[in-house]
């Protein structure tokens, strides 16, 4: 008999010869690939990619807010620059980074399956991805979009004379990549599932993702049809959104909302299934109310469809409107909240230790506690109508994305690093890299807050002189935070090489993606596992510590 | 067993391939493939409700706005047209259920029948399709640059119209009527691209059946495509309703 748990297995000292990444060789078996770990590894380095480009646009941005006069560039490039920015961020970036890399990757494996329910379709995603990417990157070499991200109407549909057809297509595209992997994920996790892997065995991984997906696949759409009718608006002139032919400009943002809105969830609840791992790994305890937190990412994705019009309190929706989305965007606050109160149960008489995902985890719960708790000011529409449209805004939400996405990314990218590559990272610089990127974050964002507060509006080149102290300030930061992002790109990619062969299980962790080997098989499992064992059982794991251990397959 | 932990073996061994061929590795048996699959087309087809959401939502908030115009408009659509595609449609739906109840028994001859059916009805509600679109353009009912309103009748309604009663529309609602136009193009183009894609994909299963495919018993790709069929047809009995008939006498 064999159990399912591998503790340190320090005579592994070698990477296993035969193992995903040296299955096959050559470009083209990478390139026609349909296993969901090499896809994640594709999507790692596509995002990546796309990542830089957005954050040296971001550069660009920061730069010319150094001075109060347009300097850098003029007011059209600016607006071009932030709106490539905010389209590469939003769209190539948060939406697809922790599913489409580590949902991908993990899912399969942390349920006890071979693959995900659909591996062509998984490929296909990758490649609507990059198609979706290279339009998004033709648009702005070709000209660029100066619409801002939500392409708002009128500007999109009549005002603007740039690219807006492009991006709206590629948009268009990569939404479609986006809507395949929830669908993927979804049906996975209901058929997929191992023997004995029951719904409250679910890593809280899994339970994110499926909410997430949800998401994905009733929100997308919903996008896809709106940008159809902006290109039809531009091509062919129906009159959809158009107040000179009786359409609403409105309408659009209802319709870009209603999806937008749940993508910010699409964005975040990934984010938050690697943190409840993270938590729970390195306080070496269950999460505390498992299925409170489990329950609460549901809660999220349902409650996430009904408060889309609190971006719309100024557009002159009706006071009965603005109250009842006031109220509703309240609600989605309680299991947000139910999520931070139980990792801090969690942590609370946990054995803590500070490893390096550990540490973005903890800049995680600090910042989206922060974006938030500011996301209040903005819910109450009598705040919201002081602070909409100002750095306020940029803040709040570079707060709740950046903060906090970017943080469970990260996090989640070194916690897994060891099974993706087999080897460990170094350990010194990466908790200083994760202590530089809190710090340069701060330094960056808040000082918006107070240029919010003050009235600095956004999306402007050059703005009145009493705003540079605090925006010198920002730009600094960025630079910090520039450095927070590069260190780990070179030590990661360094690790390849270098890195300490990681064992099966460096954090001794529980979960099945442990208990096989690093890098895991082609198929993951030599044998289909049945499980018994509870989900984060690290009680049991620490009595098991001082018994003989024996390994599977 | 006394320890609840521990972890069973279950499955087959790697390089045992006693499966059929079309059963794909990953999946443990042919039932948890076929069900997978079926899960996954029900989704999808979730999403196609969402994206034809957008249009129809769109579709009743103007409605309800610029109701005459509305009225107006949808009367100058061809009834009979309409009525005839309707019928073509829910036909070939039910060929289409023939093609996959013809799978199901292996009946290869009855499966080919069934998908030239299928076919042939597609391209009839495609070309009545394109009729009504070439009267609306002929009649500048056509949304952008074309559009013209004024002589159609919205202003000044023909005399018999006027006969049964009819009130001209006031000129800023008759303008309106080019936002009905848009919605009835995006949502009947809408559709029309889905049949589109459904023809391709049936001239594609109509050359594998007619090579001796679907024999086999896996039919899941028959199946799935049926429910996609289905769909586009659901999708019609909604539109029509609502472009073509409610109010149409009020
Ligand atoms: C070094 C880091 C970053 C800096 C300095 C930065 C700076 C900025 C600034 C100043 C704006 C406001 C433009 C304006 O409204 O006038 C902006 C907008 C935006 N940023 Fe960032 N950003 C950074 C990273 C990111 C990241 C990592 C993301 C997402 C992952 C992101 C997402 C966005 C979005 C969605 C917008 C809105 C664009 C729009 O208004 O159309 N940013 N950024
Ligand atoms: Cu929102």
């Amino acid at each position: 008999m064999s159990t399912i748990v591998s503790l340190p297995d320090q005579a592994t000292a070698r990477i296993p010869k035969r193992n995903y990444l040296t299955n096959e060789n050559g470009l083209l078996s990478w390139l026609l690939t349909g296993d969901h770990k090499r896809i994640a590894v594709l999507y790692l380095i596509s995002i990546t990619f796309f990542f830089f480009i957005g954050g040296a646009l971001a550069g660009m941005i920061r730069l010319e807010l150094l001075t109060p006069q347009s300097d850098l560039m003029a007011s059209d490039t600016y607006n071009k620059v932030f709106t490539m920015h905010g389209v590469i961020m939003v769209f190539l970036f948060l939406v697809p980074s922790v599913p489409a890399t580590l949902g991908n990757f993990l899912i399969p494996i942390m349920i006890g399956a071979k693959d995900l329910a659909f591996p062509k379709i998984n490929l296909l995603s990758w490649y609507l991805y990059l198609v979706g990417g290279g339009m998004t990157l033709t648009a702005m070499i070709t000209g660029g979009v100066d619409t801002g991200w939500t392409f708002t109407t009128p500007m999109s549909t009549h005002f603007s004379n740039t690219n807006v057809i492009t991006t709206g297509l590629a948009i268009f595209v990569a939404g479609f990549s986006s809507i395949f992997t929830g669908l993927n994920f979804i049906v996975t996790i209901h058929r997929m599932r191992a023997p004995g892997m029951t719904w409250f065995k679910l890593p809280l991984f899994c339970w994110a993702h499926y909410a997430a997906s949800i998401l994905m696949v009733l929100g997308t759409p919903v996008l896809a049809i709106t940008l159809v009718l902006v290109v039809l608006e531009r091509t062919i002139g129906i009159g959809v959104f158009d107040p000179t032919k009786g359409g609403d400009p409105i309408l659009f943002q209802h319709l870009f909302w209603f999806y937008s809105h749940p993508a910010v969830y699409i964005m975040i609840l990934p984010g938050m299934g690697v943190i409840s791992e993270v938590i729970s790994t390195f306080s070496r305890k269950r999460v505390f109310g498992y299925t409170a937190v489990a329950f609460s990412s549901v809660a999220i994705a349902v409650f996430g469809f009904f408060v889309w019009a609190h971006h719309m309190f100024i557009m002159g929706v009706s006071n009965y409107a603005v109250l009842v989305f006031s109220l509703l965007t309240m609600l989605v606050a309680v299991p947000s909240a139910i999520k931070i109160f139980n990792w801090a149960f969690t942590l609370y008489k946990g054995s803590i230790t500070f490893e390096t995902p550990m540490l973005y985890a903890f800049g995680f719960m600090g910042l989206f506690t922060i974006g938030g708790l500011t996301g209040v000011f903005l819910g109450s529409s009598g705040t919201d109508i002081h602070l909409t449209e100002t750095y306020f805004i940029v803040a709040h939400f570079h707060f709740v994305m950046v903060g906090g996405m970017l943080m469970a990314f990260l996090s989640g990218v070194h916690f897994w690093w060891p099974k993706m590559t087999g080897r460990m990272y170094p350990e010194k610089i990466s908790q200083l890299a994760a202590v530089v990127t809190f710090i340069g974050f701060n330094f960056t964002f808040f000082p918006q807050f107070l240029l919010g507060m003050l009235g600095m509006p956004r999306r402007y080149a050059a703005y009145p002189h009493e705003f540079q102290v605090l925006n010198v300030f920002s730009t600094a930061g960025a630079s910090i935070l520039g450095v927070g992002y590069l260190l780990p790109m070179i030590y990661l990619i360094w690790s390849l090489k270098y890195g300490e062969v990681a064992g099966n299980n460096p954090w001794q962790a529980t979960g099945l993606e442990w208990q096989i080997q690093s890098p895991p098989l082609t198929e993951n499992f030599t044998t289909i596992p049945i499980v018994t064992q509870d989900v984060y059982d690290y009680e049991w794991l620490e009595r098991q510590k001082e018994h003989e251990v024996t390994h599977v397959g | 067993m006394s320890d609840s932990h521990a972890v069973a073996v279950v499955g087959h061994e790697e390089g045992h391939s006693e499966h059929p061929a079309y059963q794909r590795h990953h999946f443990v048996s042919m039932e948890q493939q076929n069900e997978t699959v079926s899960f996954g087309m029900w989704l999808f087809l979730l999403t196609e409700i969402m994206f034809f959401g957008g249009l129809f939502t769109a579709y009743l908030i103007y409605r309800n706005w610029y109701f005459p115009a509305f009225v107006a408009a949808s009367h100058t659509l061809n009834l009979w047209e309409g009525t005839i595609n309707t019928f073509v449609l829910i036909s070939s739906s039910f060929t289409m259920a023939m093609g996959v109840w013809c799978a199901e028994t292996k009946r290869s001859k009855g499966l080919i029948w069934s998908l030239i059916g299928t076919l042939i009805l597609g391209a009839v509600f495609l070309g009545i399709k394109y009729d009504e679109y070439h009267e609306k353009y002929e009649l500048h009912h056509i949304p952008g640059e074309i559009f013209h309103f004024n002589s159609q009748g919205f202003v000044h309604p023909s005399a018999e119209a006027l006969k049964t009663g009819e009130k001209p529309l006031a000129p800023d609602m008759a303008a309106k009527t080019e936002v009905y136009f848009s919605l009835y193009f995006a949502m009947t183009g809408m559709h029309a691209l889905h049949m589109v894609i459904g023809m391709v994909l049936l001239s594609g299963m109509l050359w594998k059946a007619s090579h001796g495919g679907y024999m086999n018993g896996h039919i899941a790709f028959v199946e799935n495509f049926g429910l996609y069929w289905h769909f586009v047809d659901i999708v019609w009995i909604f539109l029509f309703p609502l472009l073509y008939l409610i109010s149409r006498h009020a």
